[in-house]
């Protein structure tokens, strides 16, 4: 240890300080104007178990984008085979995300690996083998690709995620990756979570598609679906009887449109009826699409589909030029208005599953902190009381060390911006014990000592040196443990670990250092014949 | 005169009571297997086993039978309704709600349409088969590693017996806190997880406090027979033993007390740990030192 007591008492009243400087936010709600430029900005960040909030996470469904890619591939790839006067039967996605198709001859297969190699890059042949006079033949995406392909959809979706929810206004959100396909989302003091979850998990994927005129719904509904056409149902409201039923649509499959090419999107109330519609507007490619299709398509109907379900299918009256359109129905305020948000925001990539959701309302949170505080603090009392008691003015001191060590492990939490929880504060507990242990092992030794006829500067010395060793062992374990805790542990668990290894840390530094410099302190200013302890 | 709860120069033969320690020990755990059998297994709790955990605080006077009654023919119709403090309730299932609009159907329909609005929902907790799969991996592990790690520690510092003593007193706390839980029917959760880790911790730091002495007695009178060793250096650390197992229950009584509904389990299982902790550390790492220490001499003698 550092010989000279001055260097000592220098260093605690630094440590001191530096605490102190980190805490001012805490304990200081408003510092007055010119001062609160010196000082630190952040608290201390409360876990959603103390403050109330919504902790999600997320899966990505990686697979389902990879699917969805390979049905467009598939349409594409029809039209490619036909420029290249390659005859085939059935281009269409089988299981998974790989296309099977049939080959009418089976001499067209170098043109088909032609194609492939030119427009294709991604796709290879998994598998042919003849069928009549040609081939079956599966095409897969290449294993390197498909993990790219993954990989991307997740941090596309992270993406989309983060700009959601910073459009819904939410203070302080924490959105994190999680292993290959997760997605950790924070939520602290959030008012409406089924309306967040909605927001968050919505997959807003906006298509135009065009309405099947000439072919019977009824037909398509008794299972006769053409070919090229699809059912899809749009919901109704009876606004007099608050009714809910579905109004079946036959649409045409193919996508003319979609909410990728959105510029923006935002809540407008229509004239008539006060009624909020969202109102979207195209990117110039967008735009000339839409006029393009509006053109073509007079007096046809034209579907808007939200993730499946149609929304509105008004005629085309006459060609739409301006980029602009509506989307209606019967949305409330909070629905049009959140709408408006994962349009701008875009279109998931791959619909998400919610794995696990921990919602803590506010009013639980403040009881928490209440009833952990109460707890810590009568808990610390007792300890404060029993070392005074026990070993009196010794025990003044290690309860000084104590109060310090409690001190440093919020400055720490305050300064590195992480979050007290629930198990943090037992982990703080915890440590309120260990930091005592260090004190009793060395005021046990004290006393052995002293027994022993030793001086007061000589018995603190041997004692001092004598239990630094199993003080020093005692906290490294502690600290072993709790490294393989945050490794492996989950939240909570983490929480815990943290404020137990920054408590080990700060009890090496109170429980030893810090009372033998009040010791030495003492003994070498004033004439000390009898030890109190 | 200072005070001193334990007078020194104090001289129980705890080594000479040893055998009564491992049936006494033998016991516990016995009884602790034998109640996880007879519930069928440890009753986890979402977090390990997935599942939905409601908690409702009502403004008025409600029984959990009226709660269950308005719950019929719902999903929830099945689950446990726990009281928990006054007017409060924790409404568990194994159902996991991944989709958003059925908590709406299945909770606060019925309990609107039963006690008009004077609920809150003031904790809802939902974690899918994939999460709770990978808590339950991660949990083992992480019990197994700190484990491990401290038995390398303990190795390097000391010596392979000293370690497997303290090792296996850490297994004894944590069979012997499980069992306490499953004996009080209490539900298996992340932070039970956290108790046992705390147990480790703090079982192998009082362990390592007595281990420390009998390494240092060794040092001064190597001739002098391990059993005696052992008894003189628990003697000497038991004050220091006694007051920190104290201080230690002093701060866990206080959560158990103050600590609020959440906490509770939480630190029932922590005060079971910190008495069995300080107990292990005297009987069982002391008693496996010894027996390893025997069974060198008995292999010696017979190369002899």
């Amino acid at each position: 240890m550092i010989k000279s007591l001055k260097i000592r008492l220098a260093i605690t009243t630094a440590v001191c300080l530096v605490a102190l400087y980190f805490l001012v936010p805490t304990f200081i709600t408003q510092i007055p104007s010119p001062w609160n430029n010196y000082f630190p900005k952040d608290k201390i960040h409360l876990g959603l178990d103390l403050q109330g909030g919504m902790h999600l996470v997320l899966e990505v469904d990686a697979d389902k984008a990879l699917e969805s890619m390979m049905e467009r591939t598939a349409n594409d790839l029809k039209e490619s085979l036909m420029d290249g006067k390659v005859r085939f039967r059935n281009v269409e996605r089988a299981k998974g995300a790989t296309i099977s198709m049939e080959l009418t001859e089976a001499s067209s297969k170098p043109a088909l690996e032609k194609i492939l190699n030119e427009h294709y890059p991604d796709l290879e042949i998994a598998s042919s083998v003849p069928h009549d006079n040609g081939q079956m033949v599966n095409l897969k995406i290449k294993d390197k690709r498909a993990i790219d392909l993954k990989k991307l959809t997740v941090e596309h979706s992270l993406e989309t995620i983060r700009n959601r929810v910073d459009q819904f206004g939410i203070a302080e959100p924490e959105i994190i990756p999680e292993g290959d396909n997760r997605i950790m989302i924070q939520l602290p003091g959030i008012k409406d979570p089924e309306r967040a979850k909605t927001l968050i998990g919505k997959t807003a994927l906006l298509e135009f598609k065009l309405v099947d005129d000439e072919h019977s719904l009824e037909d398509a509904l008794r299972g006769n679906v053409p070919e090229g056409s699809t059912i899809a149902y749009g919901l109704r409201e009876d606004r007099t009887t608050g009714q809910r039923g579905s109004t079946p649509y036959l649409l045409k499959s193919k996508t003319l449109l979609t909410g990728a090419s959105l510029e923006t999107a935002k809540v407008q109330i229509s004239d008539r009826f006060g009624e909020p519609n969202v109102s979207i507007k195209f990117n110039s490619q967008g735009a000339a699409d839409f006029d393009r299709i509006t053109t073509e398509n007079v007096r046809r109907r034209l579907a808007i589909v939200l993730d499946g379900v149609v929304h509105s299918a008004p005629v085309i009256q006459e060609r739409i030029s301006g980029g602009q359109a509506q989307i209606t129905g019967n949305f409330t305020m909070d629905e049009a208005r959140d709408l408006a948000i994962v349009l701008r925001a875009g279109a998931l990539p791959a619909p998400v599953n919610i794995l696990e959701e921990r919602t803590v309302g506010p009013s639980l949170g403040s009881d928490s902190i209440h009833q952990g505080i109460l707890a810590t603090i009568i808990g610390s009392l007792l300890v404060i009381l029993f070392m005074i008691v026990y070993y009196r003015l010794s025990g003044a001191v290690a309860d000084l060390a104590l109060t310090l060590n409690i001190l440093l492990i919020m400055a720490v939490l305050a300064a590195f911006r992480a979050t007290l929880t629930l198990p943090g504060i037992a982990g703080m507990l915890l440590t309120v014990g260990v930091a005592v242990d260090a004190n009793i092992l060395i005021f046990e030794r004290i006393r052995e000592e002293l027994r022993t006829g030793k001086t007061v500067r000589l018995a603190l010395d041997t004692g001092y040196n004598r239990a630094f060793i199993t003080i020093i062992d005692t906290h490294i374990t502690g600290i072993v443990a709790a490294i393989v805790l945050i490794f492996f542990g989950t939240g909570p668990i983490k929480g815990f670990a943290v404020t137990t290894i920054i408590g080990l840390l700060a009890s090496l530094f109170t429980a030893v250092f810090v009372t033998k410099v009040i010791f030495d302190y003492v003994t070498l200013n004033f004439k000390i014949k009898k030890m109190s302890i | 005169m200072s005070m001193e709860l334990i007078k020194p120069g104090i001289n129980i033969d705890f080594v000479g009571k040893m055998k009564y320690a491992i049936a006494f020990s033998t016991i516990l755990i016995l009884i602790g297997i034998g109640s996880v059998i007879f519930h069928g297994g440890l009753n986890l709790g979402i977090d390990f086993a997935g599942g939905s955990i409601i908690q409702v605080k009502f403004s008025k006077n409600v029984s959990a039978d009226q709660i269950r009654a308005s719950l019929k023919s719902t999903k929830l119709e099945n689950s446990t309704i726990q009281q928990f403090g006054t007017n409060e309730f924790l409404i568990r299932t194994s159902e996991s709600f991944s989709d958003q609009k059925m908590l709406a159907a299945n909770v606060e329909q019925p309990l609107s349409a039963a006690f008009n609005k004077d609920y809150e929902i003031r904790r809802v907790e939902v974690v899918g088969s994939k999460v709770s799969a990978d808590f339950t991996r991660k949990a083992i592990i992480a019990v197994i590693l700190s484990w491990l790690a401290i038995l390398i520690y303990v190795t390097w510092r000391f010596e392979f017996r000293y370690a497997m003593g303290g090792i296996l007193a850490l297994v004894h706390d944590t069979l012997i806190v499980i069992g306490a839980v499953s004996v009080m029917n209490m539900e298996f959760t992340i932070n039970i997880l956290a108790v046992l880790i705390f147990v480790i911790g703090f079982s192998i730091n009082d362990t390592i406090v007595t281990l420390d002495r009998i390494r240092e007695i060794v040092k001064r009178n190597p001739k002098q027979k391990l059993g005696d060793i052992i008894n003189s250096a628990i003697n000497e650390t038991l004050s220091r033993t006694i007051l920190t197992s104290l201080t230690v229950f002093f701060t866990v009584f206080a959560l158990y007390i103050f600590g609020g509904a959440v906490i509770r389990d939480f630190a029932f299982a922590l005060l079971v740990g910190t008495v069995i902790g300080t107990y292990s550390t005297i009987y069982i790492a002391c008693t496996i030192v010894l027996f390893f220490e025997n069974l060198q001499l008995s292999k010696m003698k017979g190369k002899k």
